[in-house]
């Protein structure tokens, strides 16, 4: 067997407040597709980083063709043969097309900018890559997936040795991760190392040769894809079994709670009707990008409608404000926990009385003993792990800012609970107690919705299952009907299963 | 109700110790204690007091420091509202504008002979108007405070320049020079200074023992945190606006009935300066951080400081140059001594993790 | 064509042809060739330090220092010429220039190292560059006397018809396009201002490119500091004060986006052109001088808010053309 290309040895990362990795090793061949496994949290994307010369590691040693090798910045590993397509929107919305492939390293000589070969090369570059761009397009102004592909197409543009796929197909129709696949194929032919990481194993076991394990930033195990079963992956990535890992109870489903008829706000999504009742759990999955955050938006009153009604309780409501949405009894735990979910300078007390601030005190006069009491109950509801109420939320981790942002939602008292991807970057034994405590709420008579691009979990969790695509509801299942296949035909717009790969 | 509110007894948070530094200690409470920022300015305040003392027998005497307050009196009313506003992440650079249109409205309203009463009333709403109109645009249109405020105030003090020309207006009645001019009674303590301490607590109290003041921090940390747990961001934001415009019509007339006239460019430069005292007052440009004593010391700490080098005969320039690196100052180091206690931090928690690992091998997996 | 139409430029140009000619209705020769070379005289100094805050607003940061700048190089460019009258013209201009660029590059460093917002950098070195002009001027002027006439004369010469003035000018235009266009730095200056963590992803550095960016301020506005004085044959304490937020209103009413990331150098010439046209026209149309304040306010905001009301058009057409 060849040299490895890449190696990395006991890589170590900390940030303030957490370690991201610890003591790391990954092989990549040339000629190979490397699968790097791992939950969301795992400290994927910190490797990334470190790869491509974004974050330096605090230990360890990179050898890249033999030698020792450090990449101060990213220009450093990307001349030395390293491109990434990153899973972060790393565009720039008001530059064109041709400008994002080449920003960092525009062709021409000794520092002018030479745009005729540029535009030529990169419709040269789109036209193998069968896209429809116009190279002269602002980013700004192309859909979802057209930019994951321009992303795509960046790192190819680098005429790299090795090629990191940092969750690339997140957003892509099946027609264009077809084409990927497609590439990833010629690239390995062309005796090129790719690192393909995601956590999608039918797309693993269809392009990858080899793979690495990671689990809350250690390294697991690793070996060839031919090797290994479905099952042994799950266990490694997951440290126990996914019965486990979805606690789903039988909770009594009774009266109809909410209903939404004909929701549409254009060009984000239309005609969207769906019903949830009382101790129902209602999963929804598609893409990145179907639409779905957009739906959850409207119905929590950050973003308004263009059409359709919205009952609660079969009494129609005008939801305008999260205010109003709260005053239905709706509840809305964001997807962007870091900035939509806590608010990271303040203590713990604050950000979860903050939904409640303006009917928790008198007069309008803060007063700790009710705040702290409304904490403290809410919070040891949650157990949540911290020195104090009164730390600031950004000391914590990211299971355990989860978990504020899920006990400042409870501590309203809600009727009607949204989820929007609620263990998305949280470490597997929160993710697991979250699991449990939506499942208990149910039981209690909570409806919830839980928005997920995790499949194994909308399909663990849910009681029904929305799928959308574009902008459209395509397909809701019963928990007993629903399987994977049929989900994610629904969620890509296809319907013959055997454009399936 | 569906959550059954189970009582915390015994279920107490554990701490999770390889994740979290201990700064529950004697010695990192006094580090921090001594770094917090208003400390170093109460410090400065109390060295001020003694340099200028020792080296001047004119400082220490209870009627100049009661009177040069009168220098510094609008400026520091001012203040008070742009907490708010820098607070919460905007920028208002249109208020020495604002009072220019004010001060204008009132000298027109005096110049047709009305009293003391409407001429106030009139001066703040003014200012009240153009917040709003302020706020609207910002709130309303989406549009970046530092572009709008910017135009605004070529705007407003356009209009009285267009009107006023190079005149001026001189006439007010007597009794409306009370407010710039005037003392408490029999006493040493000028009106301005008082109103400005009345204000203070006022202004104090909303930002730190009410729901509105909480909901400023919380829009200044993270206006969409803030707008997902169900607070009408812009409408506090509106709000903050009308407020700074109803200060600055307050200032306006406090500024015109002490100097008894209205020109085009009264108050010209205020905006600067007001925006320096509560950056250095410790309140963060970005939004979400300070508190009130900060910039209320910060306002004691360079109005002395100015009467001091004044009363030494050094420039004004000198005082100047002084203003600005104060500002800048002001921000390096608690940005300095924060990231060196995040490398501290980092640095600790890799060595307790190391330790950590050396007493749990051959347990771990 | 249809492209051109939708440019901001072009509809700024459209702007200007129209005010030329509601003008040309009050007084036909508004549009003669000496005035408009007049007007572009006078507009010169503020396309250079306008093209200046430009690259600082790109990148999301502002600067209020360089009106400062104008004037601490414009003094100390004169003082040179007071105390050192055989020193060549050209030297001169290169010193004002280099000082200039010093004090931008102390806003830069503070700004990339000191990790001190731009705003308040640039808030309190406004306050110590002026500061430093009068101490170095000890308050005193220098007056059209104590200047050489080779001095005076920097941009007043004229060359092939125009003035030494309209083509530094014209030179720092031209340079400065290209520079945004067709060099690499200037195009990552786009990328700062566009997406900060996208440009640590490609490699383009932060911090170089805000020294970069503040140092260039600085040596436009040292440039514009020797123009202004020699132009006005006098260096006094207070020059340009307040023209920082003229430069800002420039890049405004040109379409550069105060955020950041977006904006030409052609939009910026054009709406520092507006304002030219706007201030010399006053005059001609029987409007008192003190209008301009008012009206310059009025047009900034009309601008911002004609622009942000057509993006948000722009984005609904955009968002309807996605999904039917």
């Amino acid at each position: 067997m060849a040299k490895p290309i890449l190696q990395l040895e006991n890589i170590t990362k900390y940030f303030p407040g957490i370690r991201a990795l610890d003591q790391i090793h990954l092989n990549i061949y040339p000629g190979e597709v490397h699968a790097l496994i791992g939950e969301n949290g795992a400290g994927k994307s910190t490797l990334v980083k470190i790869m491509t010369g974004v974050y330096q590691p605090t230990n360890g040693r990179i050898l890249y063709k033999g030698n020792e090798v450090t990449f101060p910045n990213a220009l450093d590993a990307q001349r030395a043969g390293i491109a990434a397509i990153h899973q972060e929107a790393s565009m720039f919305p008001e530059l064109t097309v041709t400008e994002n492939i080449f920003m960092g390293h525009h062709s021409g000589k000794s520092g002018h900018v030479d745009w005729r070969s540029m535009k030529k090369r990169t419709k040269d570059l789109l036209d193998k890559m069968e896209l429809d761009i116009n190279p002269d397009s602002l980013i700004k102004n192309l859909s979802t997936a057209q930019r994951h592909m321009v992303e795509i197409t960046k790192a190819l543009s680098i005429d790299a040795d090795v090629v990191i796929m940092d969750e690339p197909t997140s957003a892509l129709t099946l027609k264009e991760v077809e084409d990927l696949y497609k590439i990833i194929n010629q690239l390995k032919d062309a005796g090129k190392a790719i690192l393909f990481i995601s956590h999608k194993f039918d797309e693993i076991f269809s392009v990858c040769d080899a793979f690495t394990v990671f689990r809350d930033g250690r390294y697991i195990d690793s070996g060839r894809i031919s090797d290994s079963s479905i099952d042994d992956i799950v266990k490694m990535m997951v440290g126990r079994s996914l019965d486990k890992m979805f606690p789903k109870k039988k909770a009594e489903i009774t009266d109809t709670i909410l209903e939404v008829r004909n929701l549409s706000k254009i060009g984000i999504f239309k005609d969207i009707s769906f019903s949830l009742k009382k101790g129902e759990i209602l999963g929804f999955f598609g893409l990145v990008g179907a639409g779905r955050t957009e739906v959850m938006r409207v119905l929590f009153g950050i973003d308004k409608k263009e059409s359709g009604t919205i009952l609660i309780n079969g009494q129609e409501v005008v939801i305008h404000s999260p205010a109003a949405a709260m005053k239905q009894g709706i509840a809305l735990i964001p997807e962007d926990r870091q900035d939509q979910g806590v608010i990271q300078d303040m203590s713990l007390t604050h950000n979860i009385s903050l939904p409640q601030v303006d009917s928790l005190f008198p007069f309008g006069v803060l007063n700790k003993k009710i705040e702290d009491d409304l904490t403290r109950e809410y919070g040891s509801l949650m157990e949540i792990k911290a020195a104090s109420w009164d730390v600031n939320a950004n000391t914590l981790s990211g299971g355990n800012q989860q978990k504020v942002v899920i006990a400042k939602w409870l501590a309203t008292d809600p009727l009607i609970l949204i989820m929007d991807e609620p263990t998305k970057g949280i470490d597997v034994a929160t993710k697991a107690a979250v699991h449990s405590f939506v499942s208990e709420m149910a039981v209690k008579g909570l409806a919830v919705i839980l928005v997920s691009s995790e499949l194994p979990e909308v399909l663990g969790m849910s009681d029904r299952i929305c799928v959308m695509h574009e902008g459209v509801i395509t397909a809701t299942f019963s928990r007993d009907e629903a399987d994977s296949e049929k989900i994610i035909r629904a969620a890509t717009g296809h319907d013959s299963i055997e454009e399936i790969v | 109700m569906i959550m059954d509110r189970k009582k915390s007894e015994g279920s107490k948070s554990i701490v999770d110790k390889s994740r979290l530094v201990d700064e529950s200690g004697l010695n990192s409470r006094i580090v921090s204690f001594v770094t917090k920022w208003e400390f170093i300015l109460v410090v400065l305040l109390l060295l001020e007091i003694v340099v200028f003392s020792n080296l001047t027998p004119h400082f220490l005497n209870t009627f100049n420091l009661l009177n040069t307050t009168f220098t510094f009196s609008e400026k520091a009313i001012l203040a008070l509202p742009m907490i708010f506003i820098i607070l919460s992440g905007d920028i208002d650079i249109s208020v020495a504008g604002i009072m220019a249109l004010s001060s204008f409205a009132m000298g027109y309203a005096s110049s047709q002979g009305a009293g003391t009463g409407v001429l106030v009333l009139i001066g703040l709403c003014v200012g009240v108007i153009a917040g709003f109109f302020n706020g609207l645009l910002v709130t309303g249109l989406n549009m970046p405070a530092i572009a709008v405020t910017l135009a605004s105030m070529t705007l407003f003090r356009g209009i009285s320049q267009a009107i006023l020309e190079d005149q001026a207006y001189t006439e007010y009645p007597e009794k409306f020079g009370y407010f710039g001019q005037g003392y408490i009674g029999d006493s040493m303590v000028p009106f301005e200074l008082v109103l400005f301490l009345v204000l203070a607590v006022i202004m104090g109290f909303v930002l730190h023992k009410t729901t509105y003041g909480r909901k400023l921090y919380a829009i200044g940390n993270s206006s969409s945190a803030a707008n997902f747990s169900g607070i009408s961001v812009n409408k506090v934001r509106l709000t903050n606006f009308v407020l700074n415009g109803l200060f600055a019509g307050i200032a306006a007339v406090l500024l015109t009935s002490r100097i008894g006239s209205t020109r085009p460019n009264i108050a010209t430069g205020f905006e600067l300066e007001v925006i320096t005292l509560v950056v250095l007052g410790g309140v963060s440009i970005t939004g979400g951080k300070g508190n009130i004593f900060g910039v209320v010391l910060a306002i004691f700490l360079l109005g002395y400081l100015k009467f001091g080098m004044g009363l030494l005969n050094i420039s004004a320039k000198v005082m100047i140059i002084t203003t600005g690196a104060l500002l800048i100052i002001a921000v390096l180091i608690p940005g300095f001594m924060d990231s060196t206690k995040a490398r501290n931090k980092l640095k600790r928690q890799q060595n307790l993790e190391t330790t950590e690992k050396n007493l749990n091998k051959g347990i771990d997996e | 064509m249809r492209e051109l139409i939708k440019k901001r430029e072009f509809t700024l140009l459209l702007l200007i042809a129209v005010m030329l000619m509601l003008i040309v209705t009050q007084a036909p020769s508004f549009v003669s060739p000496e005035n408009i070379l007049r007007i572009i005289n006078d507009t010169s100094i503020l396309i250079m330090v306008s093209i200046g805050q430009f690259m600082v607003i790109l990148t999301g940061g502002i600067d209020l220092s360089l009106a400062s700048i104008i004037g601490f190089s414009g003094m100390a460019a004169s003082m040179l010429n007071q105390y050192f009258p055989d020193l060549p013209v050209i030297l001169i201009l290169f010193a004002g220039m280099g000082i200039g660029t010093f004090l931008g590059l102390i806003n830069g460093v503070l700004i990339a190292f000191g990790k001190v917002p731009p705003i308040i950098t640039t808030l309190g070195t406004m306050s110590i560059f002026r500061g430093f002009t009068f101490v170095m001027s000890k308050g005193q002027w220098v007056t059209a006397h104590e200047m050489t006439e080779s001095y005076m004369n920097i941009p007043h010469g004229s060359f092939l018809g125009l003035s030494n003035l309209i083509w530094a000018g014209v030179i720092v235009s031209l340079v400065m396009y290209y520079f945004m266009k067709y060099v690499r730095t200037g195009r990552e200056i786009y990328a700062i201002g566009g997406n900060k963590v996208a440009a640590l992803f490609v490699g383009v550095k932060e911090n170089k490119i805000n020294i970069i960016v503040y140092s260039l301020v600085g040596l436009l506005s040292g440039l514009a500091g020797v123009m202004w004085t020699a132009r006005y044959a006098a260096a006094v304490n207070e020059t340009a004060i307040g023209f920082e937020l003229f430069t800002v209103a420039a890049c405004v009413l040109g379409g550069v986006s105060i955020a950041g990331g977006s904006g030409t150098v052609v939009g910026v010439i054009l709406g520092a052109l507006f304002l030219g046209i706007l201030t010399n026209a006053l005059p001609v149309v029987h409007l008192s001088p003190f209008y301009q304040l008012g009206l310059q306010g009025v047009v900034i905001l009309g601008a911002m808010i004609i622009n942000t009301l057509s993006e948000k058009r722009n984005e609904k057409k955009l968002l309807n053309r996605r999904l039917q």
